[in-house]
């Protein structure tokens, strides 16, 4: 399980997170969702200790991060799976060295590492595909690349940053079914995104990140049904100048 | 924080750094060198890297390397004809040439020039992987990025800059004795009269031992400047500029630390 406890973080004079608490629970996908800026992908890179803290707890696994030495951080690393927003291949890399890197460094056989590969590139619908070079692929595939990159090294976790942003609808509920069908497997899902199609699509729970706190959290019906102003806005994507829209009467 | 969240501290460093934050200097030597260290430790991760980056930063340069011997060669022998003809028996041409090419001009001019070529690689290709979270993935991948990126550049100059300055001082040697014995009126005798004449074994050695730490101290200029890359093409563009032009200073530097030591 992972766990943010009262934790803090600023750069300069800007503070991002200003004590932000929450439970991301086993088996589940938790969505962050918040405006730009709001401190979700510090949130995760906190979490895999790219990151140091101010102040706070971050536990993975009953370890907290920031107490961890290398060998312990890359401990536990090797149980989290992290997406970039970007994808962050290794450019000089083809996509199935990209996806061997990480199984190398687990000391596994030859024979696994290819399964694995083949397995995991199977799983993002890209099979064939290990020849080719980042520059070679779309937007949308190098993202599905860094889920296989992820994926095969069977994690217990799965760290998702902005993973439909920038691309196309059709794209998009790729992406949304992989992060489902990755839950499905049993890998527990958290996912920083400000795609609320996307978020109520594959999120079992929702957290609202806002000014630096956790502004609520629920099941995506909890958060549809919201009567937060704020969550309401964000949810809706209604701009500050725009009123909200007048409920239904029940009748 | 142990757990290896890293911030390089900002160059030009060293001077003024050290008289305005001396505490954290020290801290952040301490930190170097223990990273370093542990780094060198995980030969697991380096030493299947080093023998592509040897041939990368090493081998591949040898040809600007032997550029930059000939005609360093030909200037000389035609500079040292200039300055002794009706002064110096014209043999001496020979000595000038050895002395200065096996001692300052061959590994100087070649680490100079492989400041730009090695130093400038690697500054871009570690800032463009550090803008574009390369390095934050590799992290994730529980890869030590010290072990992964800088350790095997950093020993493959430092192994292979000796290796390419030997070829320049070769090339430097043979090009003043073509000169000599074409363009002046010297013989192939005579001219290694004057090169034997004040020739010693150090004088190599002390050229190599230069070029070596020529060789570390541009890569790790590099991976330094690289790795604190921010803010897109144009901070891996300032990186890369700043890792050749303190490339180019730590050479000057160590040039005249190795000449007070072992002269």
């Amino acid at each position: 399980m992972i766990r943010l406890l009262d934790v803090h973080k600023a750069f300069g004079d800007k503070v991002v997170l200003a004590g932000v608490s929450l439970d991301v629970r086993d088996g589940e996908n938790t969505v962050i969702i918040g405006a730009s800026g709001s401190g979700k992908s510090v949130t995760l890179k906190l979490i895999v200790g790219l990151m140091e803290p101010d102040a706070g707890e971050i536990e993975v696994d009953g370890q907290n991060v920031p107490d961890l030495d290398r060998d312990q951080l890359a401990e536990v690393r090797a149980h989290i799976g992290y997406v970039f927003q970007f994808a962050a291949l290794f450019d000089s890399m083809t996509v199935a060295e990209n996806i061997r890197l990480g199984l190398v460094k687990r000391g596994l056989d030859e024979a696994t590492i290819r399964t694995r590969i083949a397995q995991s590139l199977a799983t993002v619908e890209l099979s064939g595909q290990e020849d080719r070079y980042p520059a070679e692929l779309s937007g949308g595939m190098r993202k599905r690349v860094g889920i296989a990159r992820a994926v095969a090294l069977e994690p217990r976790y799965i760290l998702y940053d902005e993973p439909t942003t920038g691309l196309d609808p059709v794209t998009s509920a790729v992406m949304d079914r992989l992060m489902q069908r990755t839950r499905d497997l049993g890998v527990t899902g958290l996912i920083v995104t400000h795609d609320m199609r996307s978020a109520f699509t594959v999120g079992d729970r929702i957290a609202m990140l806002h000014e630096g706190v956790i502004r609520q959290v629920g099941s995506a019906a909890d958060i549809r049904a919201t009567t937060d102003p704020v969550v309401r806005q964000f949810i809706e994507g209604r701009p500050d100048d725009v009123a909200p829209p007048a409920r239904r009467s029940a009748s | 924080m142990a757990n290896g969240y890293y911030t390089f501290p900002s160059v030009p460093l060293p001077v003024p750094y050290v008289l305005r934050h001396p505490g954290t200097f020290i801290q952040r030597l301490g930190r170097w060198t223990t990273d370093a260290a542990r780094a060198l430790g995980d030969v697991a991760t380096w030493r299947p890297l080093l023998l592509g980056h040897m041939v990368r930063l090493g081998v591949d340069s040898v040809p600007i390397a032997v550029f930059i011997a000939i005609f360093t060669g030909i200037v000389l022998a035609l500079l040292s004809s200039y300055i002794f003809t009706g002064a110096v028996p014209l043999y001496f041409v020979g000595a000038l040439v050895g002395k200065t090419v096996m001692m300052e001009l061959g590994p100087v001019l070649t680490g100079m020039a492989l400041a730009g070529r090695v130093g400038a690689n690697i500054a871009a290709e570690l800032g463009t992987m550090r803008v574009t979270e390369q390095v934050d993935a590799l992290e994730t991948l529980a890869y030590d990025k010290f072990a992964y990126l800088v350790v095997p550049r950093v020993l493959a100059a430092t192994l292979m800059f000796p290796v390419v300055t030997s070829f320049a001082m070769a090339v430097g040697v043979v090009s003043g004795w073509v000169t000599a014995i074409n363009l002046l009126e010297l013989s192939t005798p005579e001219f290694f009269k004057g090169l034997r004449l004040f020739y010693q074994f150090k004088d190599i050695w002390f050229g190599l031992v230069k070029s070596a730490s020529f060789g570390a101290a541009v890569a790790f200029m590099g991976c330094l400047e690289g790795l604190n890359s921010r803010g897109g093409a144009e901070g891996v563009g300032r990186s890369t500029t700043r890792a050749v032009v303190l490339g180019c200073q730590a050479i000057l530097a160590l040039d005249a630390f190795w000449a007070l030591v072992l002269l």
